[in-house]
């Protein structure tokens, strides 16, 4: 007992002071978990990111390699190109077309479905079946439905003697098609979010409404849309990023043309990159790209979330 | 202040099953009426069914003197409180009391002034800028009953408002429903599946089992006279004590099963035969037996005990039957004693040991106190 006692200063001096080594224990225990998904987002995720970041500063040889820095140059061209102009132009009004027009189609076709109707399932399962169907699968039966002599739209508008529409060669009426084509994909998958967000909100607030004499209208606005609100601003955010991205049906349907008019910035990201093979201008495009994407989700967060109500 | 009348009243979710069968029942303007039954016996649909919120698939609502079969649930005049309070998690207190009113488009002054009112008998105007989930269970309970009275209904209807609480706020919330009930003077329908509810708030009780009535009364009368087993054991804790048993009217008495008679006294055997009967006896008839000569005794081994404080709940084995005993105080009883136990004989009710009505009724036991200075 008295041998602890009669050295005191020893003691302290050890226990006061774990090296660095002791101090981050917690710190690399932290870390040996995160290992997996770090290394898993450095090799998709990160590398790439930063070596876009990196090439959009450079002009870039055949193989793709940094060959001369050019600081903001790429940047400074992007700004200038009509093209560019033009494909961001596009992107925007896709944008537009597609996200308001898809939600509240998708929103229309759950608020049916949430009906308790015999045989509903059967049509849960058809408004949510184009989620099944691949991108390219669909936009090859949209090429043959906007087929301009054997297209079912054309063959339809010749039956009320309206005028032909050439649906993807007119410039005025591509990049509508298009959006008509991923309105019609995305609504399987914003269908069955907004239904699963449907079912969720109790029964028996329905029913205390209804005692009170609350009408169809007045129960959507004052509990449906609220209630729904965290899932339709989660949907929104993934339309709007998939809008944003669109790259599969553009390639099968219209290539970009007529006129450019439905080049949209992936498309054409991917055609400056593997088809005219300016890597740099490519990689400054897909940063702006990001940028855009992320301002917009943060303008939507900001703003967006505010009218949320989470439970 | 309205009625409520079922007539023939039945509901069957599938057209096969009757989940709710010949419902006839009368409620008195401004009563408090309790549908009591255990879990899964139909008070909810019975409910629903008086709300609109379920089809009456046969026999005739009135509410007042209108049929109302067919009327949407906003016209029957009436207000719901749910089991789960069905509280709008995205508004206020204040939003979720004047909802309602909202619906029906009253003034906005006119709102918020009974809003306010509502609130104040309630104790909920210090949380009236809080969302649902800012409140304890209690005080959601306090909401859901303050939307039912500000839409000043005629009739309430209310499905177990209190299973969410715990106790002790139950026991509270008990006595502050049924004095706001007084107070409004509304018809109340309490759906309860808590005998202890059923017992201390109605003015009467209907008990129900598999869709059907058992009985219908004061909780005095079911108590004293249940009208069969069921209601017998459904009704008074611990339950009442029953055995099948045979009836002897030559001799006076019943015989348990363990070959134990039971003398009653003359003229219980009114009408029964000799044959097989269940006898019932509840828990604070079975007394202690010291002191007491006119009633018979047997012994018994005690199996379980309970000692409360108050009182001592103890069972023990009444042939091949389990009973139990309620004795006021405290007991120094082991399981596995062997303890003389007396029988108020004249608390005995038999039943009929096939369709189970009641037979025999116990002996009248109230008592009262001749009230001071009240006479003069
Ligand atoms: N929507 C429904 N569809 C089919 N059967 C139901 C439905 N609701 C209740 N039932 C059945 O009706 C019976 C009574 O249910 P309920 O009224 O909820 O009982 P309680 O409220 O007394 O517990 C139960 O057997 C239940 O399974
Ligand atoms: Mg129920």
């Amino acid at each position: 007992m008295s041998t602890i006692h009669s050295r005191p200063d020893e003691f302290i001096a050890t226990e006061h002071k774990p090296g660095v080594w002791e101090r981050s224990r917690r710190a690399r225990t932290a870390i040996l978990y995160l290992l997996p998904s770090i290394i898993l987002f450095s090799v998709f995720v990160f590398y790439p990111m930063f070596r876009t970041i990196y090439l959009s500063f450079f002009l870039t040889d055949q193989a793709g390699d940094a060959a001369v820095f050019v600081g903001l140059d790429n940047y400074k061209y992007l700004l200038d190109s009509p093209a560019f102009l033009n494909s961001a132009k596009a992107t925007l009004l896709f944008v537009l077309y597609t996200v308001p027009a898809g939600i509240l189609l998708s929103l229309f076709l759950a608020l049916l479905a949430n009906e308790k109707l015999r045989g509903i399932g059967f049509f849960r399962t058809i408004y949510s079946s184009t989620m099944g169907v691949s991108v390219a699968a669909s936009s090859v039966v949209w090429l043959f439905m906007f087929h301009p002599s054997i297209g079912m739209f054309n063959r339809f508008l010749a039956l009320f003697d309206f005028p032909q529409i050439q649906w993807l060669l007119d410039p005025q009426w591509a990049l509508v098609s298009v959006a008509i084509s991923t309105i019609w994909m995305n609504t399987g998958f914003s269908f069955l979010i907004l239904l699963g967000g449907l079912q969720n909100i109790d029964e028996h607030l329905y029913e205390s409404a209804r005692i009170d004499g609350a009408g169809y209208f007045y129960r959507l606005r004052r509990i449906t849309l609220p209630m729904l609100s965290p899932t339709l601003f989660f949907i929104i955010t993934i339309s709007l990023i998939n809008a944003f991205q669109t790259f599969g049906q553009i390639d099968i349907l219209t290539k970009g043309g007529p006129a450019q008019s439905t080049n949209l910035i992936v498309y054409s990201i991917y055609r400056e990159a593997f088809v005219n093979y300016q890597f740099g201008t490519a990689s400054a495009q897909a940063v702006f790209l990001f940028l855009c994407i992320l301002v917009a989700t943060i303008l939507q967060f900001r703003f967006g979330e505010r009218r949320v109500h989470y439970q | 202040m309205k009625k409520v009348e079922l007539i023939g009243i039945s509901k069957s979710y599938d057209r096969q099953k009757d989940v709710i069968s010949n419902i006839d029942v009368r409620i008195e303007p401004g009563e408090f009426f309790v549908l009591v039954g255990p879990s899964g016996c139909g008070k909810s649909t019975m409910l629903r069914m008086i709300a609109g919120l379920e089809e009456i698939t046969g026999g005739t609502l009135k509410i007042g003197e209108q049929t109302a079969n067919r009327l949407p649930p906003s016209r029957r005049d009436l207000s719901m409180v749910f089991q789960n309070y069905a509280l709008y998690p995205h508004l206020s207190v204040e939003d979720n009391i004047t909802f309602g009113l909202d619906v029906k488009k009253v003034p906005k002054a006119e709102r918020k002034k009974r809003a306010q009112d509502t609130a104040e008998m309630l104790g909920l105007t210090d949380y009236m800028k809080r969302k649902p989930r800012e409140l304890s269970g209690g005080q959601r309970q306090r909401v859901a009953l303050a939307r039912a009275i500000v839409s000043e209904a005629p009739i309430c209807l209310m499905d177990e408002p209190l299973s969410n609480l715990d106790a002790k706020l139950r026991g509270h919330m008990r006595s502050e429903i049924r004095r706001i009930q007084r107070q409004l003077g509304i018809t109340m329908i309490y759906v309860t599946h808590d005998q202890v509810e059923a017992m201390t708030m109605g003015d009467r009780i209907m008990i129900l089992h598999e869709g059907k009535i058992q009985q219908i009364g004061s909780p005095i009368e079911i108590y004293n006279h249940p009208a069969n087993p069921f209601v017998a054991t459904f009704i008074g804790s611990p339950p009442m004590n029953l055995a099948q048993a045979e009836a002897d009217p030559g001799t006076s008495s019943v015989i348990l099963p363990g070959g134990e008679p039971i003398r009653l006294p003359e003229g219980a055997f009114e009408g029964i035969g000799k044959g097989p009967v269940t006898v019932g006896i509840r828990p604070e008839f079975l007394m202690p037996a010291q002191g007491t000569s006119e009633h018979p005794v047997f012994r018994a081994e005690v199996t379980n005990v309970e000692v409360l404080g108050h009182e001592t709940v103890f069972s023990f084995l009444a042939g091949t039957e389990e009973w139990t005993a309620k004795w006021n105080g405290q007991w120094q009883i082991q399981p596995g004693d062997r303890i003389p136990i007396a029988l108020d004989e004249e608390s005995i009710c038999l039943f009929d040991a096939k369709s189970g009505t009641l037979m025999k009724k116990p002996a009248a036991r109230q008592l009262s106190v001749p009230a001071e200075g009240a006479a003069t």
